[in-house]
């Protein structure tokens, strides 16, 4: 009984062991495989460059850093006020019946497909911007709020745990001071809760930054830098996503070392939310 | 500002974020539902999709899914056990934990790149079910784990003391008390990581590739719904079926997504 | 009225253990100078003890004395929680239980234990009774109808739960629930019954009724019950031993204890003066 016991727990470790695994195997294959170009032409060269045009073997992928950053930044500012009063609204306002349903109805939010975000803001949002606005409608502007839509349902939900997490006795306390509930919120609540809201935005960021198909549907893909957020842009995840189907040799080692600078910013962002988040966790 | 102002202006931006949900699956399903026939559903696909069902997409779907959560199921479940009730403070399970948690925040498009390279040409099985399901496994395993962890940490300790109290090994505890009480969590978990799976482009798309025809074997190329969808509307091949396709897919997910936050809240009902 | 008179008032029993045919008055436990720690915090500080073979060994103190320390190291399930340790030594049968080659399931099903708040196993009435011997391998349904049963009626609830034994045991009130934590050790047949206080959150005709079971049970099984109650210790009226901030301070028949305890502290703890 006891060898079986010790037999179980070493097939446990092993199976358990698979997800680290996974993790190695992806970081050895795509580091292996992008490393080289990047040796090459040099790190600097490669991130601070500003022609991408693999036919005449010029690799600079700024345009698409400087691109995804800019989708990024504005998918948070749409984003995160929104998301942050709707979990506010949720948790401190709402009647909990009404609560728990919207919460719910925004949770359906995060199970639509990212193409199908995508494709909404290709027949919808790129003709209005084009009409409104102006350019061509591909543009950060309509990769920001598709994106900014996007991570709503995460930004809600962790907010509304973090904000739920917050013990009732400081919201009680200021109220019993004679101030209204508002106050009580942003002076005691929201400051309790900012570790987690911080993190919340840095989820968020990751998931932005990492969304490729929705962004590659209305963000115009072109490989220059944007002066105006109604121009086209092209971000680090549709560089990979757009040309992988055809590029061969150095121009698809090119695209693996795309995905070396992806994974390090992600990996960068996950550090920074485990950091902030943890005085909130005990 | 106003109390009732404050309310009233998060209650209105609150109702935004539902106009918002609202508005795209009906535009969705108004523009999709003229289209779906049952010979949309159970036809192939003629001229690149112009015209004819998506048979072969749903058929490559579900394979997909199916396979990958047949990987990554038991592996995420038992990977949760041993977080939660074999692991004494030595640095395996923090290891572990760390893999999860990072394997939680990479983008598809690099489980896509990943798969590509190990899957599709390392282990040279090519543009394939297999290869698209196992990195789907792979990018689904966090979620698995993650909410495994939590519905196991929720039994509480008390069934575990009286089942080893009464002389059950922790294997015999696992399997007779603490999973049964947690299936409910579990499943829940599995069914977010089934709607993870069918939603998803990016990994898919470089690892099962695009073809049109029904798969014949594991090692056939096929085309997902989400695949089929974005190729019909990105390439503007039929925007009528690409509404229709991405009406069957909405359907599905918001099936099993409902499925899920059912399970969950009769869970969080009953505890209070 | 006070606790001691209390005990006198029910008149002195000499030997505590009724109907105890001579051959089981050897030492089934015996603690030398053992301790036990969580950490740094010394939980239990050597403590020697012995009890004998179908006594009903009662152990009282306030909360915190070690006494449920003491009865979850009996059957290792106090090892649950990380970075605990023992010093000295304890022993059942002579056989040391923190020994090397020592089956922790065996022992544990060797050593039953029925906690202070009634649990139900997730499953029906049944299955929880049904779990021990399932677990030891018992498949035959005729089999485990017949164990269940018996321990049911043992257990003294056979006939509340005999037409709903597929209902979920968590419908049972309190007292039956903890008559059916008992019925499920019972079905195991154990050597030990080990109780944590197990009557600490029913009401006084229930809590009655285990105290009358442990009686009727003694005379198969070594019972070691702790309470926090004086006034159930001496009603209990067996052995007893008190424990105070992890020490042994003594032992004896319930009747010296409560009518002339040896130490200032016992005194004070049987007339009320610890919470």
């Amino acid at each position: 009984m006891r060898n079986k016991e010790t037999l179980v727990q070493w097939i446990l470790a092993i199976v358990a062991l698979s997800a680290i695994a996974v993790l190695a195997l992806i970081i050895i294959f795509i580091f292996k495989e992008g490393s080289p170009i990047i040796a090459r032409l040099g790190l600097t060269k490669f991130i601070t460059g500003t022609k991408w045009s693999p036919t005449k073997g010029m690799f600079g992928i700024f345009p698409m850093i400087l691109g995804s950053i800019q989708v990024t930044l504005g998918a948070l500012l749409i984003g995160v006020p929104i998301g942050l009063a709707t979990a506010i609204f949720l948790a401190e306002m709402a009647p909990p019946r009404t609560s728990r349903i919207l919460k719910s109805a925004i949770q359906l939010l995060a199970g639509i497909p990212s193409v199908v975000f995508g494709f909404i803001g290709l027949v919808i949002l790129v003709p209005f911007i084009r009409q409104w606005l102006g350019g061509p409608g591909f543009s950060v502007l309509a990769a920001a709020i598709v994106l900014g839509i996007m991570i709503l349902p995460t930004i809600v939900s962790v907010c509304y745990d973090v904000l739920k997490a917050v013990p009732p006795a400081y919201r009680e306390g200021m109220l019993a001071l004679g101030a209204t509930r508002w106050q009580a919120i942003k002076m005691v609540v929201l400051p309790a809760a900012r570790p987690g809201i911080i993190a919340s935005v840095i989820l968020g960021m990751g998931r932005a930054i990492g969304e490729t198909m929705a962004v590659i549907m209305v963000a115009g893909n072109a490989t220059k830098i944007p002066v105006s957020p109604l121009e086209p842009v092209r971000t680090l995840t549709s560089n990979v996503a757009l040309e992988m189907g055809y590029a061969i040799g150095e121009h698809r080692e090119a695209l693996f070392a795309t995905g070396i600078v992806l994974f390090i910013i992600i990996a960068l962002l996950n550090t920074l939310a485990r950091i902030v988040a943890r005085p909130e966790k005990v | 500002m106003t109390d009732r102002r404050v309310t009233l202006l998060f209650a209105g931006i609150t109702g935004l974020t539902i106009v918002v949900l609202v508005f795209i699956i009906g535009y969705i399903m108004v523009n999709g539902l003229p289209g779906l026939t049952l010979s949309f559903l159970l036809e192939s696909p003629r001229e690149m999709g112009r015209t004819g069902g998506i048979f072969p997409a749903i058929v490559g779907t579900v394979l997909l899914t199916g396979i990958a959560l047949f990987i990554a199921a038991p592996v995420g479940i038992l990977t949760a056990v041993y977080l939660t009730e074999y692991t004494r403070d030595t640095w395996l399970p923090k290891v572990v934990r760390f893999g999860t948690e990072s394997l939680a925040g990479i983008p598809s498009i690099i489980f896509g790149l990943f798969g590509f390279l190990f899957f599709v040409i390392y282990l040279d099985l090519g543009w394939s079910v297999l290869s698209g399901a196992l990195t789907l496994s792979a990018m689904i395993l966090p979620t698995i784990v993650r909410t495994s962890e939590e519905a196991i940490r929720a039994v509480p300790d008390a069934y575990r003391e009286v089942s080893l109290a009464l002389g059950s090994t922790r294997w015999q505890t696992v399997t007779s008390v603490v999973l049964p009480s947690a299936k409910p969590g579990i499943m829940t978990g599995v069914m977010l990581a089934i709607g993870r799976a069918i939603g998803e482009t990016a990994a898919v798309i470089f690892t099962a590739g695009s073809s049109l025809r029904l798969p014949r074997t594991l090692l056939d190329s096929t085309r997902t719904l989400p695949v089929h969808f974005y190729i019909l509307a990105r390439e503007g091949i039929s925007l009528e079926n690409a509404y229709s396709t991405a009406f069957v897919l909405i359907l599905l997910i918001l099936a099993i997504n409902i499925a899920a936050h059912t399970i969950m809240n009769r869970l969080t009902g009953k505890e209070r | 009225m006070t606790e001691t008179e209390a005990v006198s008032g029910r008149g002195t029993r000499e030997d505590n253990n009724r109907g105890i045919p001579a051959s089981g008055s050897t030492t089934k436990i015996s603690a030398r100078n053992f301790s036990f720690f969580y950490g740094e915090h010394c939980a239990l500080r050597d403590v020697s003890l012995e009890i004998r073979r179908n006594q009903l060994f009662t152990i009282m103190g306030p909360s915190g004395s070690g006494k449920t320390t003491f009865l979850r190291a009996l059957n290792r399930l106090g090892n649950l929680i990380p970075n605990t340790r023992h010093e000295g030594s304890l022993k059942i049968d002579g056989v040391d239980v923190y020994g090397k080659g020592v089956d922790v399931a065996e022992l544990r099903r060797r050593v039953g234990m029925v906690f202070a708040l009634p649990v139900a196993l997730p499953m029906s009435i049944f299955s929880n009774v049904a779990h021990g011997p399932r677990m030891q391998g018992v498949r035959h349904p005729k089999e485990l109808e017949e164990i269940v049963e018996k321990a049911l009626r043992d257990a003294i609830l056979w006939d509340e739960v005999k037409d709903r034994l597929s209902d979920n045991a968590s419908r049972l009130s309190g007292g039956q629930l903890q008559r059916l934590s008992i019925a499920r050790v019972l079905a195991l047949e154990p050597e030990i019954i080990l109780l944590d206080e197990p009557t600490s959150g029913l009401d006084p005709i229930s809590t009655l009724r285990i105290e009358e079971l442990l009686w009727e049970l003694v005379e198969r099984y070594t019972i070691v019950l702790v309470t926090h109650n004086p006034l159930q210790a001496a009603r209990i009226d067996s052995k007893t031993a008190f424990f105070l901030m992890g020490e042994l301070i003594e032992t004896g028949s319930a009747y010296d204890i409560f009518t002339r305890p040896k130490d200032k502290r016992t005194e004070d703890y049987v007339s009320g003066k610890y919470g």
